[in-house]
């Protein structure tokens, strides 16, 4: 033991005398591991909160019966069940708007209720009395009970006027969703005796009737309980484009260090020699060789999870806002780490910090104590090396073009994408050497001969550090390709969706007749055309049902992607409807095909007639005649407006509006805001990718940096004699800044096609298995050129400290080359 | 962690439904909350007069409640067994009890099947108003998911006769018709049934004299058994004083036609309330001299962290009896929500017989 | 102090050694059968001309490498018998190597780098340390680095690090062959003090016929042979 902290002891002092090789390690994994962990603890984050969701109340981890038409169930058939064995739980659920926000409600009945479906609610040990007894209790999540702005014990009104039981924080509730006494549900929801699905518990209550034997028994049908959930399903893609940043981050990051320790390796090979020759054996070396590393990867990956938790709680917002405006996901705004993903953290780093060092081991395990005297054929070895990457390139890339052929999923898509930059980054030491023996030839001059020759030996030293810059800037091109063409396209699309110049939504029914005879009377309003909504299944995914009214408005602005002729006219007669692209796409459905909508009033059939771009709705989502709309859904709030208006006329409207009708933003809002918040919404969806495309470029920076420096020490053998025969060492620095910059920049412009590459795989496969929906794919030059910018300056900032190291070094030390040169 | 929280809640309800074992927790108010004032719930007084068909039925006005049924059963090999069923009310609320899910009252139901070497064990909870549990008086009906005690156009309410009853588990079930010729039986004084010296009471008869005849199920093998079976009847809205912690309490057959109730309440302070009607072979119900009944502990059985008391020595001097209890299986450990001991036994010395033992707050 | 080890009464004694090396398709024997003897505070100079086998030899003896055939063996212990970790231990606690350079850890101070191989043999001896910087005339250079002493100082660093362990035997390589003639001469000067102020074996391969003059005997080897 002590021999081996003796070991440990002279090997570390390798550290000490080169600080800024240690830093390099350090912040190639630190980096590594942050950036992992980081995206780690988002999609763990988030996951925590699906699971949540799923265990709650009304989740889907229960298995439940449910009316074979989707319509909602008569209470007496819970009462039938029961009274014929079934450890059945009655359920009702639907949506109540308190101050504007719409809210989950969710009646349960918790003595009834299964054990495992009890998860979310805590309903105390003295609280089942104050849960059941009036005036009960409203259980919420804090985080909602923040954001109704509202105080425990407070009994807020719905829109309809009706008072909820007193809030009720519990931590363990999902954010978003109310849950009340199922006799407090039926109330708020106005549907007395009714229920919409019943829990059926796993617990054996001994013999039970059979389902057609019971009065009703026949309407219900079995839902097998969802080991995954339609949140986890819906975010999948979002996810699985966190991981995948992560994993590339991560990537990059092994590539420092990687060249660090291979670096550290070549400079300690006599330590490790004499170290041997004093009698140290074989096996011991190597194992304090991997304690060392492994000492250092645990604490690279201690500092680097704290970094990850602070990226994670950095990011937390943007992504949680994207998920709530991507797919209604609900993730609190705190976070939550389990023990597990610090585990995995460290354990990452251990694991990424003996895989990038693993050549440097191997070399260290077979490391002859006597000097090998045969010299290294290197240059051989790189040309076999070059071969046989470019062989494994051409092998990815054919796979990545099966996927594409055959593949039909977003794994497909991302496989193709994963091909794609695998593929590019393996050829590109290839392709960088044929553009330098190219150019190699073409030059005349016997030093612009020698300056491409020596950039092509080179090569090997820095293939990792392009390869890493090749896929950052590449992945940064793709995806800043994509975020712009979805900006362009959103932005035009919302000039279209969002037509009327004032929309409200009214605190209820009754003020909404009141405002809209207000309205009449104001000249400068040109229409008011109602909006409503309700919400159904079709094919077993929820859909939204909005109701528009037949005005020149919609029938002139709504950007349609197919319509058939007459449209707007079927719509009208409450016969057809239009169709969000994500609905046609999840269900197949074409113009003239036709759908049963479940309606309380029973099957409600309407024929495609259009489908129309429906971007960042998770939901699917059918435009129908305001007026079959209400016919169908009896008793949905009728509160939503849109106004026509004389534009110059809106500030003065809106103010009016506010103060007579004591309407706040979320209830009243112009154009201008609401686009300005679709806007926002928009861009913090992109606020994460942007912000780990900009970190896996700063590590790509990094990388170049620490493989730069590794070289400058080895090429000093090189420099030398041709200072020696007269050229300066300024000319010499020169002539270095122009190889690294020429290596980066020829890099940087095969990044290009690959970005674009890498963008139209994710436009045209990816977002369309993800999200549901097509973009037009449009290039944008400048920011092209920019990009190529930035990773020049990149290139020039990580050359320049070997460069000054090179204008620094004194004669002596070039000399040395040629007196002890092993 | 939290999928115990529902389960949190129904013991902590049963605390307040309460009418069995006895929660530590719940000391503070006497009997897991039996002990509770009685508050604007309808009070039990001496002198009132008990009606059929009418108090069959529920008695929402009073906080609790319940239809107690035992059974002491043998099948054609002459093996014991014994099957309990029980359906306790309990309203949070008093006042008007409204149909609907706005009803405050809460149902808990037992039901148990035992043998020498087995004792299985069934719970279910309902909310009144919506139909899933509840009593009528006429026709008598007692009723939880598809357990039940019913009576039906035949049965006569002087003698609750004939009675049909079911109930199951996962692992068992029973179905049961109970007879009986002879009227129900009055307890305590003309069916007040005194419970401490301060004033807490309940209303209480018992049919005592049902011939009970059926089917019981152990993992689906049915076995034809007959015998006899007590059904008690109570309701109070403050049984217990507040320190009392808990009871044993004994339904005895004996050979001799003689029936007999007996109870002990334990105080915290380690005095003990005496009570007990003697039923003899005329029908008549007598109580009895609490300084007349003496109950002894002759052997304990361990049942998790618990020791129970399961055989006993009872005598009755003015009766000249003087006999020892047996439990049929020791274990008859009832592990709900809220549990309590509840098992036949078998009684050897001055007279024989069988009966029934709960014992609660141990 | 030495007469409590074991080994110390024996000497060294290499019988019948062979070595070859693989030459692309050929093999080329390094030695032949070479028998060599070095008796307790014996000091034996191996000449030879370039290839003839002297470094081959000196690695055999020393354990870093693995004879074809024959034998070498420090009184019972048979070296070439013995597993790598089991030479490697060997030489870590009796062996003392001077090679021509990378002697020293070049992140390791002076002080460091004499104490190393004796820490990790277990057997540092501080007041022998003491002694050694002392008779070296290290006193001044301890926290300096190795790139910041000559070659002379270096060599010195190096045979005192050799020295610290107390070894049975002190191989050394051409030991002196970068240094001038009068650095020289005060490296071996000082090596031999120290080895019969220990009473340690000493085998030196030199090519310098000037430098094998100064030691008690000289072998030479020739085509892989003792001549």
């Amino acid at each position: 033991m002590k021999r081996a902290l003796w070991i440990l002891a002279v090997l570390l002092s390798h550290w000490r005398r080169h600080p800024m090789q240690l830093a390099t390690l350090l912040v190639g994994l630190i980096s590594a591991t942050a950036l992992w962990s980081g995206v780690q603890a988002l999609n763990q984050q988030a996951r925590i909160s699906y699971d949540r969701a799923a265990s709650a109340l009304g989740g889907a981890r229960t298995a439940t019966l449910v009316g074979s038409n989707g319509e909602s169930l008569p209470q007496q058939i819970f009462v039938e069940l029961r009274r014929a064995g079934w450890p059945v739980s009655p359920m009702l659920e639907g949506r109540i708007q308190i101050g504007g926000r719409s809210l989950r409600l969710l009646g349960v009945e918790p003595l009834s209720l299964p054990i495992e479906a009890s998860a979310a609610p805590a309903i105390g040990t003295s609280g089942l009395q104050g849960f059941l007894s009036p005036p009960g209790q409203t259980l919420i999540a804090p985080d909602t009970l923040a954001e109704l702005k509202a105080a425990a014990g407070d009994t807020p009104l719905t829109n309809t006027g009706l008072t909820l039981p007193p809030l009720t924080p519990q931590n363990e509730s999902v954010p978003g969703l109310l849950v009340v006494d199922i006799g407090v549900a039926q109330r708020l929801l106005n549907m007395p005796e009714k229920i919409s699905q019943l829990l059926l518990g796993q617990r054996d209550l001994g013999p039970r009737a059979p389902l057609a034997s019971i009065a009703g028994g026949e309407t219900l049908r079995l839902v097998e309980p969802d080991a995954e959930t339609d949140l986890e399903r819906l975010t999948d893609s979002f996810h699985l484009n966190l991981t995948a940043f992560g994993l590339l981050s991560f990537l990059v990051g092994l590539f420092i260090v990687n060249s660090a320790i291979g670096l550290a390796f070549e400079q300690r090979r006599p330590m490790l020699r004499t170290l041997r020759a004093c009698g140290v054996s074989a096996l011991q070396l190597n194992s304090v060789l991997i304690v060392e590393l492994v000492g250092l990867a645990l604490l690279a990956g201690l500092i680097g999870l704290v970094c990850g938790y602070f990226i994670a709680a950095t990011l937390l917002p943007d992504v949680a806002a994207s998920l709530r405006g991507l797919y209604g996901a609900q993730i609190p705004g705190e976070l939550t780490l389990r023990p597990q993903w610090w585990a995995a953290g460290l354990a990452i780093s251990v694991i990424g910090a003996l895989g990038a060092a693993s050549a440097s081991l191997l070399k260290a395990i077979r490391l002859p104590v006597l000097a090998a005297a045969q010299p290294y054929a290197w240059q051989q070895a790189q040309q076999t090396a070059l071969i046989v990457q470019g062989a494994l390139a051409l092998i990815v890339f054919a796979g990545g073009v099966g996927c594409l052929l055959l593949g039909d999923s977003l794994v497909a898509g991302f496989a193709v994408l994963a091909a794609i930059l695998l593929g590019a980054a393996l050829a590109l030491p290839a392709v960088l050497g044929l553009v330098l023996l190219l150019s190699e030839r073409v030059a005349r001059k016997p030093l612009a001969k020698w300056f491409w020759a020596d950039s092509r030996m080179q090569l090997s030293g820095l293939s990792l550090a392009l390869m890493a810059l090749l896929l950052a800037l590449g992945v940064n091109v793709g995806v800043g390709t994509m975020v712009q063409s979805f900006s362009k396209t959103f932005t035009g699309w919302l000039d279209g969706r969002l037509a009327a110049e004032v929309y409200l939504n009214a605190a209820s029914d009754a003020q909404a007749v009141e405002i809209k005879a207000w309205l009449r009377d104001r000249p400068e309003v040109q229409a008011v055309l109602p909006g409503s909504r309700a919400e159904a299944q079709l094919g077993g995914w929820p859909i939204d049902l909005i109701g528009f009214a037949d005005h020149a408005t919609y029938r002139e602005q709504w950007p349609l992607l197919e319509s058939s002729p007459g449209a707007w006219d079927l719509v009208a007669r409450g016969e057809a409807a239009l169709i969000s692209e994500q609905l046609a796409l999840r269900l197949k459905l074409k113009l003239g095909d036709r759908v049963a909508v479940p309606t309380p009033q029973g099957s409600w059939p309407l024929e495609v007639v259009a489908i129309y771009a429906d971007y960042g709705n998770p939901r699917g989502q059918l435009g129908v005649a305001i007026a079959a709309l209400v016919a169908h859904f009896p008793g949905i709030a009728q509160t939503r407006f849109g106004l026509r208006v004389t534009p110059a006329a809106v500030p003065a409207l809106v103010t009016a509006l506010r103060e007579k009708f004591a309407l706040d933003n979320r209830s009243l809002a112009d154009q201008a805001a609401l686009k300005a918040e679709s806007r926002k919404i928009f861009n913090r969806t992109f606020a994460v990718t942007n912000a780990l495309n900009a970190f896996t470029l700063g590590i790509a920076g990094v990388a170049l940096l620490t493989s730069l420096l590794t070289l400058s020490q080895s090429r000093l053998p090189q420099l030398a004699p041709l200072w020696a025969i007269g050229i300066t060492r300024r000319k010499l620095a020169v002539i270095e800044l122009m190889k690294t910059l020429s290596v980066a920049l020829i890099t940087a412009l095969l990044a290009l096609p690959l970005g674009l590459v890498v963008a139209w795989c994710l436009i045209a496969v990816v977002n369309v298995k993800a999200f549901g929906w097509r973009l037009p794919f449009q290039v944008f030059p400048e920011q092209l050129v920019q990009l190529v910018g930035i990773a020049m300056l990149a290139s020039l900032l990580a050359a320049l400290l070997p460069i000054l190291n090179l204008l620094r070094m004194q004669p002596a030390q070039l000399v040395k080359v040629f007196a002890d040169e092993r | 962690m939290s999928d115990s929280l529902f389960r949190l809640s129904r013991r902590g309800f049963a605390a307040g439904l309460a009418l069995l074992a006895l929660g530590r927790n719940a000391r503070a108010q006497g009997f897991a909350g039996l002990g509770r004032d009685a508050g604007e719930f309808a009070k039990v007084e001496p002198g009132r007069a008990l009606t059929f068909p009418l108090d069959h039925g529920a008695h929402p006005e009073f906080r609790i409640e319940w239809w107690y049924l035992t059974a002491n059963l043998q099948d054609a090999a002459g093996k014991a067994y014994g099957v309990q069923w029980t359906l306790f009310r309990q309203a949070m609320r008093p006042g008007e009890q409204p149909e609907g899910w706005a009803n405050q009252q809460i149902w808990m139901a037992h039901a148990a099947l035992t043998s020498a070497d087995t004792h299985r064990t069934a719970e279910r909870f309902a909310r009144g108003g919506v139909g899933q549990a509840g009593v009528t008086a006429t026709p008598f009906r007692a009723w939880i998911d598809n357990w039940q005690m019913q009576g039906g156009e035949a049965m006569a309410p002087a003698t609750l006769s004939p009675l049909d009853v079911a109930a199951s588990g996962a692992d068992f079930s029973y179905a049961l018709r109970l007879t009986a010729e002879r009227p129900l039986v009055l307890q305590g004084d003309s069916g007040y049934s005194k419970k401490s010296e301060r004033g807490q009471a309940s209303y209480y008869y018992s049919q005592p004299y049902f011939a009970a005849s059926g089917s019981v199920t152990l993992d689906g093998k049915a076995v034809e058994v007959k015998g006899q079976a007590w059904m008690d009847r109570e309701w109070s809205s403050q049984p217990l004083a507040s320190d009392q912690t808990g009871w044993d309490w004994f339904s005895l057959h004996l050979e001799t036609g003689d029936k007999v109730m007996l109870f002990r309440l334990r105080q915290s302070d380690g005095a003990n309330y005496f009570a007990g009607n003697w039923i003899g072979t005329d029908g008549k119900s007598v109580q009895l001299a609490p300084d007349a009944i003496a109950i002894t502990p002759t052997a304990t059985t361990q049942i998790g962290q618990r020791q129970l008391p399961t055989a006993w020595r009872i005598a009755i001097a003015p009766r000249r009896l003087a006999i020892d209890t047996t439990p049929l299986n020791p274990q008859s450990w009832m592990g709900t929500s809220f549990p309590y001991w509840e098992g036949p036994i078998a009684i050897r010395g001055s007279h024989a017989g069988v009966g029934y033992l709960e014992m609660t707050g141990y | 102090m030495h007469g409590k080890s074991p080994l110390v009464s024996l000497m060294l004694s290499v019988r019948a050694l062979q070595k070859s090396y693989r030459s692309g398709p050929d093999r080329v024997s390094v030695l032949r059968g070479v028998d060599l003897d070095v008796a307790p505070g014996e000091s034996v100079a191996l000449t030879g001309e370039s290839g003839s086998g002297k470094s081959t030899l000196l690695h055999l003896i020393a354990g870093l490498d693995a004879a074809d055939a024959g034998e070498v063996r420090f009184g019972d212990t048979l070296i070439s018998q013995l597993s790598d970790a089991g030479r490697a231990a060997f030489r870590r606690d009796h062996l003392g190597l001077v090679f021509q350079q990378f002697n020293l850890i070049p992140s390791l101070s002076v002080a460091d780098n004499l104490a190393f191989q004796s820490r990790i043999a277990g057997r540092h001896d501080a007041a022998w340390q003491a002694e050694l910087i002392e008779r070296l005339g290290l006193g001044s250079l301890l926290k300096r680095y190795p790139e910041q002493l000559s070659g002379g100082q270096q060599q010195r660093v190096a045979i005192g690090r050799a020295l610290a362990v107390k070894p049975l035997l002190l191989l050394a390589d051409e030991p002196t062959g970068n240094l001038d003639e009068a650095t020289a001469d005060e490296v071996m000067s000082l090596s031999r003090d120290l080895v019969s102020r220990t009473g340690c074996g000493f085998l030196m391969v030199t090519h310098s016929a000037r430098l094998a003059a100064m030691l008690d005997r000289r072998v030479h080897l020739h085509a892989g042979l003792i001549a």
